[in-house]
């Protein structure tokens, strides 16, 4: 059975629905607490969304020195499927596993909203089952969403067909449109949108399927050696 | 201060009676800390000394009934092994003077009375109601208020499900800010606020204790505004009493707590809120009939110099008393360090002692040092429970028959057109600022008729059941007439919950009134109390838990009676999402329920909002019939709850009429879909604007099926016309564009807030 890790921080708040999305695709969810430093045998790693060790200083500013981030950098390194949502997203570019920043929404509050994504690239862990084009429902939950980087890295994203989702209608600011991006190798994911908040009808929209069966699929056929 | 001559029992807030009561139980003078206990413990908000013999004629039983008031929250066995926590609170005065941090720790004061009782925080609905948004003041206490509930409670991790916004220009100086919660829990984790045990610890758990708050309960929450502009000139002199929340520290508390509460390590367990620590130690003590011995000495302090009263009674936020044996302190202390929470012994349980005539009295001892000096030492059950309970005087106001007799029938038709426009409030400017869908629960979010919510969360028993929650109020028909408004209240909330399917299974309720010492007052919170028993008694509903909010006024100007109703309703099965309010071409539109309101008139305008926008704020309200309602509710709440258990259905759409009455209900669903309807016929332009609970809109794809399950239910339906086209047409009356509508109602708020929409 698939193994996927949900770290939690002190002041994370998404991690049992993180957890509860990886279950409903069959995967084994295990909570990480943010002191350990081993992540072997883990499959895949989520940093799930909430307010880390409070939000203080800025999103993510402290969680990246976090125990665990070391591992989860050894573990991204190593070719492992790590994925950060929302507030995790955040860390992860605090944490510089992932280009540019988040800032805050362009209207100065805080957003809970349903968004239309699309999938504007493949070549990643989180959106390889889905389409080029797909048009994905998935809400939004911030006040520090509006992603932001400079040109050249802009520039690269582009380049190198990084950025993995795009809001239809811009609903924070970011720049360029960009919901979510990769790293190089596209191991490494991070979006603002919440694919486990939309795992069900019931809830509003299933849309969020097609991302975290990608995700917790990505390392059964690849099975990177975790030192 | 000007109270420097002012005897201190008095500058405390305890009148001279009170004080000689003070000496009765003492059998000796009161030193300073004492007084300053009593004076915290028998403030209004804390004792509920004026309203007590009143609330006693509220029905409180029910098979289904774990908890009823008394406690720090009720609680209901929602059946598959899950008991439901439920509280409401007012945070109205802090919020008044400091919006963003007054509404911040009226939410992390509610969660803590919730996870207090063992139950995980799952919901929160926050009713708001303020004067006039043309006036800025307004304005920047909509906006602090909204961005307060917001940052606390998506930051601490709780759902924000619902509410409701009301603006009135009663309010303007003294805005209500009301926030109510429920959460879940395995029915065997269950755990209430009582010490026992002599010898076990009392451990204070979360932040350290500073001087914010003090005097909180006393000196902001039980005492009027005095100046005319509420609380503008106040600012400065009170500020200091209110206190300063950290959500980060509530969620590392929330953890902890129930943590300990999963490994059994905890006797008992009571937040700290109103009072601090006195309220804490005493009412622990008082409830399991033994002493506590507190060493104040022992308490982390924010600052140095602090006196032993301001240690007694700060407000500081995210604390907690926990009552353990001392076996388990190596187990709660590391559960605590994992969780960052600081956990320190600051007490411990004494047996209670003979009184003069050989009775057990549990003393609430303040020691410094557990074995020091005895700096205060009472009976715990005096400050807990034993405060003077007052019969106020109560008098009918003096205007009421001229208010009544203003009826707005009267009032000059015009343009339905245009008065439709201005009532349609689209409230999502609100509601996108908070966090409506953590746990994966929400299956209807804000800004409908009521939440519906799966019944799940982390470490319960599965459950295919959903909870739902509403918030309703009309301060219009409780100014008129609080005993009818207040059960036509009720009555609003349980049409509430039937548009998702849920039978009502408790009320909460926040009774915001004037002044308790003006007769008219009393008399108003009286007759609201026995309106509320009114209803509940006919529609089977015990109330499990209140707050009072008195003093709400500001220079001798009471708001209106603002009793608000918080319903908790259960759906058995709940696996597909109800119909909402999205109907579709072709499907028939149908009034449920009696078309014309019981009483003299078929469609009643006292105090709707139709008539109030017209600057006419008397008339009549209709009464209150249960026969015409339980059948009507019934009949509705199963259509609906079939909808959700997954049956096949004919039913399209459901919305209660409520607030705007037919006309606001029809433009709501309207702007909601996007397709427009037609009804030809109307009895008139009354029937448009009229309010009375108990009407229900339906749309249906097979009306002959629909209209012989009514029948058969005894449930009288009018096929009012049919849905399609792009324009809303009511009669003669309304005619105008979806979009129209639905562009006026989705701009009405950050229009009047002055905000780029």
């Amino acid at each position: 059975m698939v193994r996927i890790g949900v770290v939690v921080f002190p002041g994370s708040n998404c991690e049992y629905d993180a957890a509860s999305g990886a279950a409903q695709l069959g995967a084994q969810a295990e909570f990480v607490w943010h002191s350990a430093t081993d992540l072997s045998g883990f499959d895949g790693i989520i940093l799930p969304g909430g307010f880390a060790h409070g939000d203080y200083l800025r999103p993510g500013a402290l969680a990246r020195f976090s125990p665990v981030m070391e591992a989860v950098a050894r573990f991204a390194h190593d070719g492992g499927p790590v994925l950060g949502i929302c507030n995790g997203f955040q860390v992860l570019c605090e944490s510089g596993l992932l280009p540019g920043a988040l800032q805050k929404n362009r209207g100065l509050t805080f957003l809970c909203q349903a968004t239309t994504l699309v999938v504007t690239s493949t070549d990643s862990v989180l959106t390889s089952a889905a389409t080029l084009g797909q048009e994905l429902v998935i809400p939004i939950n911030h006040f520090s969403g509006a992603y932001t980087c400079d040109d050249a890295t802009l520039r690269a994203l582009r380049e190198n067909d990084r950025v993995v989702l795009r809001y239809k209608e811009n609903p924070n600011g970011s720049r360029d449109d960009i919901a979510g991006v990769a790293n190089g190798a596209g191991n490494v994911v991070g979006l603002m949108p919440h694919p486990e908040r939309a795992m069900s009808t019931l809830l509003g929209s299933a849309d969020g399927r097609v991302l975290l069966e990608s995700f917790v699929t990505s390392n059964v056929t690849s099975n990177v050696a975790v030192a | 201060m000007s109270r420097a001559a002012e005897p201190l029992h008095r500058a405390l807030g305890l009148t001279d009676d009170e004080l000689e009561e003070i000496r009765r139980v003492l059998g000796r003078e009161p030193n300073h800390l004492e007084l300053a206990l009593y004076g915290v413990m028998w403030s209004e908000h804390c004792s509920y000394k004026s309203s007590r013999i009143h609330l006693r004629r509220l029905p409180t039983e029910g098979s289904h009934v774990l908890v009823g008031p008394g406690e720090n929250a009720g609680v209901i066995d929602a059946g598959d092994g899950i008991a439901v926590a439920i509280r409401i609170e007012s945070h109205n005065h802090p919020s008044a003077i400091e919006p963003y941090q007054g509404a911040a720790t009226g939410v992390g004061g509610i969660l803590r009375d919730v996870f207090t009782m063992g139950a995980r925080p799952l919901a929160v609905m926050d009713p708001l109601f303020f004067g006039d948004l043309a006036d800025a003041r307004q304005r920047w206490l909509v906006e602090g208020v909204v961005a307060g509930i917001s940052g606390y409670g998506n930051s601490v991790g709780v759902p924000t499900v619902g509410g409701e916004l009301t603006f009135d220009d009663c309010y303007a100086t003294n805005p209500l800010v009301n926030v109510l919660c429920a959460g879940a829990m395995p029915v065997e984790r269950l755990v209430l606020g009582v010490a026992s045990g002599v010898g076990n610890l009392a451990v204070l758990l979360g932040s350290s204790t500073g001087r914010d708050g003090i005097g909180g309960v006393s000196v902001l929450a039980s005492a009027g505004f005095a100046g005319d502009d509420g609380a503008v000139s106040l600012d400065d002199a009170k500020r200091p009493s209110v206190q300063v929340g950290d959500p980060y520290e509530e969620k590392r508390l929330i953890e902890a707590c129930l943590a300990l509460l999963d490994g059994g390590h905890v006797v008992g367990i009571q937040d700290l809120g109103g009072a601090g620590i006195v309220c804490a130690t005493s009412e622990t003590a008082a409830r399991g009939g033994v002493g506590m011995d507190v060493d104040v000495t022992a308490i982390a302090l924010r600052e140095p110099g602090m006196q032993p009263y301001e240690i007694m009674t700060s407000e500081s936020q995210e604390r907690m008393l926990a009552i353990i044996t001392p076996e388990s302190w190596p187990a709660v202390s590391a559960l605590c360090a994992k969780w960052e929470v600081r956990a320190t012994v600051v007490g411990h349980v004494v047996a209670p002692i003979p009184d003069a005539n050989g009775t057990l009295v549990g003393m609430l001892r303040v020691r410094r040092g557990l074995d020091g000096e005895v700096l205060a030492e009472v009976p715990a059950s005096s400050l807990a429970h034993e405060a003077p309970l007052y019969d106020r005087a109560r008098r009918r106001p003096a205007n009421l028959d001229a208010l009544r007799a203003d009826d707005p029938s009267d009032e000059p038709v015009g343009s339905a057109n245009d008065d439709l426009l201005d009532l349609l409030v689209d409230p999502a400017w609100v509601y996108r600022q908070y966090d409506s869908q953590l746990f994966l629960n929400t299956v209807v979010g804000p800004g409908r008729d009521a939440a519906l919510l799966r019944l799940a969360g982390p470490g319960l028993p599965h459950s295919e059941r959903g909870i739902a929650l509403s918030t309703d109020s009309n301060p219009r028909w409780c100014a008129l007439d609080p005993r009818a408004g207040t059960a036509l209240t009720v009555a609003e909330g349980v049409a509430n919950l039937a548009c998702v399917g849920a039978s009502a299974k408790a009320v909460v309720n926040c009774l915001n009134f004037g002044n308790p010492e003006h007769p008219e007052v009393m008399w108003q919170l009286s007759e609201a109390i026995d309106g509320m028993a009114e209803a509940c008694d006919a529609l089977g509903l015990p109330v499990v838990g209140g707050n009072v909010s008195l003093y709400n006024e500001s220079g001798g100007h009471d708001i209106d009676p603002t009793p608000v109703v918080g319903l908790l309703g259960v759906v058995d099965s709940l696996v597909a999402p109800p119909p909402g309010w999205d109907w579709t071409t072709g499907d028939a539109l149908v009034l449920v329920g009696s078309r014309h309101a019981a009483g003299p008139d078929a469609f009643p305008l006292g105090g709707s909002r139709w008539a109030t926008r017209r600057g006419r704020r008397g008339g009549r309200v209709p009464p209150f019939d249960a026969t015409l309602l339980r059948a009507t509710f019934a009949f509705v709440t199963g259509e609906v709850a079939r909808v959700c258990a997954g049956v096949t259905s004919d039913v399209t759409a459901v919305h209660d009429v409520g607030g705007g009455g037919l006309a606001g209900a029809l433009a709501e669903m309207a702007a909601s879909t996007g397709v427009g309807v037609t009804i030809l016929d109307l009895e008139g332009h009354a029937e448009l604007f009229s309010e009375f609970p108990g009407r229900f809109v339906v749309t249906t794809s097979d009306l002959r099926a629909f209209s012989e399950r009514a029948r058969g239910a005894g449930v009288a339906i009018v096929h009012l016309g049919d849905v399609g086209g792009d324009r809303l047409v009511l009669a003669n009356y309304v005619n105008l564009s979806v979009s129209q509508v639905a562009a006026r109602r989705g701009a009405a708020l950050t229009t009047a807030l002055a905000l780029r929409a």
